[in-house]
């Protein structure tokens, strides 16, 4: 396997611009997850790997070849649709062995692959029928088939799990990561899932309009989002934002909202005096919060979900904003309207300029 | 024009079929009567032209004249059917037909793949232009171009040969028009699967599109035969020869002989059409998949 890079990509469609400038490389071996919402360039990204679209500026290596203008059969990297793209007048077998006929690798050999690639994703017995006679499920595990059985440098999965109802797609992500490993691939998978992205992302590249927001692993990103973009992207519920301005002094800086006032811990308080922003977001993930009797938020219950180990408090500030809290399923529960107070661990706060939207911190 | 009329009304009543049965009761027998009573006398409609000759090519000619007509024979006379083959030197006319139509059919399939393939996936400049000026010809009859043709067809030194035959009607804008939109169907996810498993646009033509486009190839197959056989117009131009006469101009000869052997005609007619007939029954399947491949998905 090789790595994969993305040099100062950029692409333009008409006047849309799909993918702004990217610089981006999925390591050797690693299983790099593009993450965005729709739109955001993620499929065009993935294109401009396997040849199938051109960028209009940058370069793509795979390996240590520049394969920039080398043509998507000749990059050596298998892709896996959302649609399976399976040849519907092929039986599973023919489908398999499709790239190896393309190759001309002798048919013994070709069959010999074929037979460990079917294996591998447990289709034997499906070898002999068509593509209409399988599951969803199945139909993946034969797209899959068709892209391991080249032994490309690099797999490409454009949301290949999207198809798959609740609970097939959780135990088929983690077969791919268990088949990641065992076949030690560069895998360059795009979603826009972000359960998908935290549990099967070495390294999680968020890209909203076409720019790279951040690119991390799963929990630095979930931890120290970059931007405001990042930070309510990922995590459910999502983080919660107040936008506000800080007054007092170095020692003692407070976050100021209408109705709202949090003291800042020192370690944010001093990255912030060197920014000195104006304006400042506030961020607060769901989980930092919790109903305290000598809390210094004062809110009112409006609304709670109860998803059996957890439950979702939507709450209303004093200014009217809302925010959500998490309250692990073994606490008792408020009740709906009631009054309560509510903190925020210190330590797990977050601050972001609100001008430019990045995070201010240590 | 026979297989529109037998053809086109199979997927409107299997429709209108499953509603009225989920909608049940009497009036569904009596809607499904009237169906029947309407499909029943289009197809007498069809038919009885067919019937007719059938029963004159067995009557002697002076019943074919008498009034009232007979509408069925009481003592037939079945070697009207040898006369014609052996006097009208059939077999040597639909043996002209067979090869200037498999010329035809052939050469309109051909390039109609090639470039509807070209109009569904390929990026070409003025592809749109060019795919209008495509369908633009469906609406020049032939007769108006006839002439223009003629003289090609002599200029090329193809005239009176079965090349000279065949050569005006090689490319076809509804057969270009069937198999984009044939081509068209195909998911671009199959395209781009086929590109990065290393495969260009002609293997990808040949070995994926063309099969998953066969019911649209069939149907045109079987349209492009139905034309070609038909013609008369331009085989009697083209040739000079009676030995590259095709079998609709041998008919003609064979009338052309005298009003006594119209009977001889009729059956000659019946013995021109067997051909057409055996091709229907064979691509029936594929004909009405190809037509309502469109319209259905699945
Ligand atoms: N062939 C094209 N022609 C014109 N615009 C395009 C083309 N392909 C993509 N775009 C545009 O580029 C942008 C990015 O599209 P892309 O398909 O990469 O998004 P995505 O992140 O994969 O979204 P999704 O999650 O919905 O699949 C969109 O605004 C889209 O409209
Ligand atoms: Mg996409």
């Amino acid at each position: 396997m090789s790595r994969v890079a993305l040099e100062h990509i950029t692409k333009r469609f008409d006047d849309v611009v799909a993918v702004d400038d990217l610089t981006l490389e999925a390591h050797d071996e690693e299983l790099l997850v593009l993450l965005g919402p729709s739109g955001c360039g993620k499929s065009t990204a993935l294109r401009i790997i396997a040849g199938l679209e051109a960028p209009s500026e940058g370069t793509v290596r795979i390996g240590d070849r520049d394969v920039t203008d080398a043509e998507a059969k000749d990059r050596d990297v298998a892709m896996v649709f959302q649609s399976y793209a399976l040849y519907p007048h092929m039986t599973v077998a023919r489908n398999v062995e499709f790239p190896l006929r393309a190759r001309r690798v002798p048919p013994a050999e070709r069959d010999e692959r074929v037979a460990e690639a079917a294996r591998a994703l447990d289709i034997t017995e499906l070898l002999g029928r068509k593509p209409a006679q399988l599951s969803g499920g199945q139909r993946q595990r034969v797209a899959l088939a068709r892209a391991i059985v080249r032994r490309p440098q690099a797999f490409l999965m454009d949301e290949p799990l999207s198809n798959l109802d609740a609970k097939l797609r959780v135990q088929t992500r983690a077969e791919l990561v268990d088949l990641q490993r065992r076949f030690q691939a560069t895998v360059v998978y795009v979603t826009h899932d972000q359960v998908e992205a935290m549990t099967m992302g070495h390294r999680i590249a968020i890209l909203d309009r076409g720019v790279l927001q951040q690119v991390d692993a799963p929990q630095a990103v979930y931890e120290r989002p970059a931007n405001l973009f990042v930070a309510r992207f990922i995590g459910t519920p999502p983080m919660n934002t107040i936008e506000g301005r800080l007054t007092g002094g170095a020692d003692h800086l407070v976050f100021e909202a209408s109705g709202v006032t949090v003291a800042l811990p020192a370690g944010l308080a001093s990255a912030t005096m060197s920014a000195s922003p104006d304006r400042v977001v506030l961020g607060v993930r769901p989980e930092d919060l919790r109903l305290d009797p000598a809390g210094s938020l004062t809110a009112k219950i409006i609304l709670i979900e109860s998803l059996g180990h957890e439950r979702h408090l939507v709450v209303r500030l004093d200014d009217g904003q809302t925010v959500i809290v998490r309250q692990p399923g073994d606490q008792t529960p408020p009740r709906d309207g009631e009054a309560v107070t509510l903190s925020a661990n210190p330590d797990s706060l977050h601050l972001f300029d609100a001008d430019t939207e990045q995070r201010i911190s240590s | 024009m026979t297989a529109d009329a037998a053809i086109l009304p199979g997927p409107v009543t299997a429709s209108t079929e499953v509603a009225t049965r989920r909608r049940g009761g009497p009036s569904r027998r009596v809607r499904l009567l009237g169906r029947y009573l309407l499909l029943s006398v289009l197809a007498v409609i069809v038919l009885f032209p067919i019937y007719i000759t059938v029963v004159n090519s067995l009557l002697r000619p002076a019943q074919i004249a008498s009034q009232p007509p007979t509408f069925f024979p009481t003592h037939p006379i079945f070697s009207t059917y040898s006369d014609a083959w052996s006097s009208g030197h059939l077999g040597h006319y639909l043996f002209n037909s067979f090869v200037v139509t498999i010329i035809i059919v052939g050469g309109q399939v051909l390039t109609s793949i090639l470039a509807g393939y070209a109009f569904a996936f390929l990026k070409f400049p003025f592809k749109r232009a060019l795919f209008v000026l495509f369908l633009a010809t469906l609406m020049i009859p032939f007769e108006v171009t006839v002439v223009q043709n003629l003289t090609t067809v002599v200029s090329l030194g193809i005239y009176n040969t079965y090349a000279g035959l065949a050569a005006p009607f090689l490319a076809w804008g509804l057969g270009v028009f069937l198999l984009r939109q044939a081509f068209l169907g195909i998911p671009r996810d199959l395209d781009d699967a086929a590109a990065l498993d290393g495969y260009g646009n002609w293997r990808f033509l040949w070995r994926v599109a063309v099969p998953l486009a066969r019911p649209s190839i069939a149907a045109l197959t079987v349209f492009s035969f139905l034309t070609a056989w038909n013609q008369y117009l331009w085989p009697l131009l083209v040739t000079k020869d009676e030995h590259l006469s095709t079998v609709q101009i041998g008919l003609r000869q064979l009338r052309g002989t005298s009003l006594e052997n119209v009977n001889i005609t009729f059956a000659g007619v019946i013995i021109a059409v067997v051909p057409l007939v055996v091709l229907l029954v064979v691509f029936q399947k594929q004909l009405i998949r190809g037509l309502t491949a469109g319209a259905v998905k699945g």
